[in-house]
């Protein structure tokens, strides 16, 4: 990883930020840029849970970690707080791993 | 500050604003143990925690870089995923009425846990609390987990742990309460299957962008509630 990468990301992030609280601010958005600007984290955080529980790479695989995932998704279907479902997901995945 | 720890209500508020920075911490560590098993090193981990400051962000870019990706593929997942700070900052703007400087300081502590503790107050001076010490405990806290955590991924295999799973699962933790809504569930399984169906075909990372297709559920205006098209 180089540093010109994690400046230009934290100058990105940064500007995100100011651009919604400081530069639009109150202004209102078109409602339909509204409605899909909501859906992003839903669209994104769908993705990257099947890209890092099912890819190695440019292949699709279904090992230890699938198991934890879905320890992880039976604790957040039950509500478990963020800290628990982190947990049982490592801890499911490292058993089933020192099984195998 | 007296009346502060005078009133109940207020002690509660900001007692499960701590203990979310302090949850947050511990997933920070985390973070710090997949950046450096990513190759950045703990400076890296660490000036990423302070400044990129968004989990969701970070944690997306160390996986693709961590899995081969190109730097422009593991920018690009991340930015798009720091784009919905943006939208935060405009639902929280109402209630950041302050002067500029404290606007620009409030925006670099505009994230998911600040906005979503904000957002459960139910009058302004809560509100604003909730804000400024859930983003100031999140900033401190999660700093220090990903310090402890990128000077233990030195020492331990993360895979031995299943730490290369806690990043999922802390995904899915994020995702569940989104799934209520129906047009976020509607985006989220087409984002996972347009990821799934690409990572065969397209470089790493790419999946993660195309799949902001989801979002276009969004297009059509709502039908009220009862008045089926």
């Amino acid at each position: 990883m180089s540093w010109t990468f994690v400046i230009v990301l934290a100058a990105t992030a940064y500007a995100f930020k100011v651009l919604g609280l400081v530069v639009i601010g109150d202004r209102r958005l078109p409602p339909v840029l509204d409605r899909c600007l909501a859906l992003i984290p839903a669209a994104l955080i769908a993705a990257i849970v099947v890209k890092d529980t099912f890819s190695v790479g440019q292949h699709l695989q279904i090992d230890a970690r699938a198991a934890g995932v879905g320890a992880a998704v039976i604790a957040a279907w039950r509500r478990a707080p963020l800290i628990v479902v982190i947990i049982i997901g490592a801890a499911a995945t490292a058993g089933v791993r020192a099984l195998a | 500050m007296i009346s502060v720890w005078r009133d109940e209500r207020m002690r509660q508020v900001l007692s499960a604003c701590v203990t979310l920075g302090l949850a947050v911490g511990v997933f920070g560590i985390s973070f710090g143990v997949s950046a450096v098993s990513a190759g950045a090193t703990v400076a890296q981990a660490s000036a990423m925690s302070l400044f990129v400051f968004t989990g969701a962000s970070q944690f997306s870019a160390v996986s693709v870089i961590g899995s081969g990706g190109s730097a422009f593929a593991a920018f690009g997942g991340a930015a798009i995923l720091a784009a919905r700070n943006g939208v935060y900052g405009l639902a929280m703007a109402p209630h950041l009425t302050g002067r500029l400087g404290s606007r620009l300081a409030a925006a670099h502590i505009t994230i998911d846990e600040s906005t979503a503790m904000a957002a459960a107050q139910d009058d302004e001076a809560h509100r604003r609390m909730a804000f400024w010490v859930t983003g100031l405990s999140v900033l401190l806290f999660w700093n220090i987990g990903t310090l402890v955590g990128a000077l233990l991924g030195k020492a331990i295999d993360p895979k031995v742990y299943g730490l290369d799973a806690a990043f999922p699962a802390a995904f899915v933790a994020l995702l569940f309460p989104l799934l209520r809504e129906r047009r976020s569930a509607r985006a989220a399984l087409i984002g996972a299957v347009t990821c799934a169906v690409l990572i065969p075909f397209t470089p790493i990372g790419v999946p993660i962008l195309c799949a902001t297709v989801g979002i276009l559920v969004g297009v059509p205006a709502p039908t009220p509630e009862g008045v089926a098209a």
